[in-house]
């Protein structure tokens, strides 16, 4: 019985984390981005800047009506933003928070491969934007979603590159492992691995300045373009959902979690600040770069990215032989 | 020598810069922007100093300017005098759902019967309402600011209070 009472607790507090963290870092981006571009942003909503922006926007989607064309594979269209959004919870699941008050360091579930387990279940969620793509039958999904495949095929090779680097540095596949083989000198010794791992992970999300496959101004948002009401929503939420778990995850692989000064103590608030300073920098990006060409993503991919997770994967097998 | 990677510094730094400093967003429902003076908000009419001679209404580029007048008789006032004519204006309309600020019609007006004004919050529901007569017109005038002084050194204007 006890058992089963730990389980509901853990999966209603992180159900309660991947329900409400993306949404604050949308609010994030909705005042950051306005302010990177000296406008204010929602100030209505909620009375106080706007801060039921979010809310307000949820409850339209949830008005509207979601259209599915004649044309459309039915049950792959409607099952889509689904695939789309749930691995984000699941891999949430198996990322580690850090200890709070002299606790244990809270995690979900403490899986032992759990950095294999975060990175296949985050390859999974871009598939949903691969099958709305196919299966909304429009020439304008169709080719976000093969921009979509593209993406996905030459981003995942950097990035799974990189996190093997810290990998075989820690000498483990555990997430909490890894956290607690971190050193400060990893900064250093782990950089184009913590670049190239954050700059494939923003491309995996689709998140600009890698937005090719969306392009809004091209190709009418891609994949999303035959969806509306919720199913759009879910979409958004599962933009927002995979770049907290892409900061969560660089967080514990490359700055070492929960690390800092007291983190018997405050811990997980460590953790939390540095996702949300990882999540400035997402937006940042999006504001401070234009879109790439599709050519431009996977050269970038591949002339750059792939090297340079080579050689850091090179300097890690130097440091952990000698 | 080209820098690599000076141009995404440049992106950072520069919505950085902006993030840093206050945001430029006028709050405009709730506070009144600061419109200079002459802003070409609305035209307004003084009603007696129109003759009727229509110049307005055939110069309009957009065609939104419908006068109607009829010529009364002013009996002369003295002994074997002539009898004078008059125009009485009775419409004087302009739409403003036609009209594109150009200002021609207030530029042509031999005698100054019409006005810039700067306020603008006239918007409607209905375009029929869009429509000002002459007595909205009018209202229009109590809003036009005196004219400023074309020198700072100059004697105020005439009709300056």
């Amino acid at each position: 019985m006890n058992d089963v009472l730990e389980v509901a607790i853990r999966v209603v507090l992180v159900l309660g984390a991947f329900l409400t963290l993306p949404l604050i870092l949308g609010q994030m981006e909705h005042k950051q981005m306005a302010h990177m571009q000296s406008r204010l942003g929602p100030m209505y909503a909620g009375k106080f800047h706007g801060w039921a922006q979010l809310i307000a926007d949820g409850v339209k989607f949830i008005q509207k009506e979601a259209v599915t064309p004649t044309a459309a594979d039915r049950k792959v269209f409607a099952l889509a933003p689904i695939v789309a959004f749930v691995p984000y919870g699941i891999a949430l699941v198996a990322i580690p928070l850090g200890p709070i008050l002299g606790s244990e360091v809270l995690v979900g579930a403490n899986i032992g491969a759990g950095l294999f387990f975060v990175l296949a279940v985050m390859g999974v969620g871009v598939i949903g934007s691969l099958m709305a793509g196919i299966a909304s039958s429009n020439k304008y999904s169709y080719l976000g979603g093969l921009r979509v495949a593209a993406q996905l095929m030459s981003y995942e090779l950097p990035m799974v590159l990189a996190a093997s680097s810290v990998a075989m540095a820690a000498g483990t596949l555990s997430l909490i492992g890894i956290a607690e083989a971190w050193s400060p000198w990893w900064l250093l010794t782990q950089l184009p691995g913590l670049i190239v791992f954050f700059v494939a992970g923003l491309a995996e999300l689709q998140r600009p300045p890698f937005d090719a496959p969306l392009a809004d101004a091209e190709i009418v948002f891609g994949p999303f373009t035959e969806y509306g009401g919720m199913r759009f929503g879910m979409f958004i939420l599962a933009e927002y959902a995979g770049i907290i778990v892409l900061c969560a995850l660089t967080a514990v692989l490359f700055l070492g979690g929960w690390a800092g000064p007291w983190s018997d103590q405050v811990g997980a608030l460590w953790m939390l600040l540095k996702v949300f300073a990882l999540g400035f920098i997402v937006i940042w990006a999006r504001v401070a770069f234009p879109r790439l060409r599709e050519d431009q993503v996977n050269a970038l991919a591949w002339k750059v990215l792939v090297p340079l997770a080579l050689l850091q994967v090179a300097i890690t097998t130097v440091l952990v032989v000698a | 020598m080209m820098l690599w990677g000076k141009g995404l510094a440049q992106g950072f730094r520069v919505t950085l810069g902006n993030m840093l400093r206050r945001s430029v967003t006028a709050q405009y429902p709730d506070t009144k922007p600061d419109l200079p003076a002459r802003s070409r908000g609305v035209i307004a009419l003084q009603e007696e100093n129109c003759t009727s001679c229509m110049l307005c209404a055939r110069e309009c580029p957009s065609w939104c300017i419908y006068i109607d007048s009829h010529k009364e008789t002013i009996p002369a006032t003295t002994e074997g005098g002539r009898d004078r004519q008059q125009n009485v204006l009775d419409r004087f309309d302009i739409d403003w759902s036609l009209c594109m600020y150009c200002g021609i019609c207030i530029e042509v007006c031999p005698f100054d019967a019409l006005h810039w004004s700067p306020e603008f919050e006239y918007a409607t529901t209905d375009i029929c309402d869009l429509t000002h007569g002459k007595r909205e017109l009018r209202d229009w005038l109590w809003t036009v600011p005196v004219p400023t002084a074309i020198e700072p050194a100059s004697s105020p204007h005439e009709e300056a209070p």
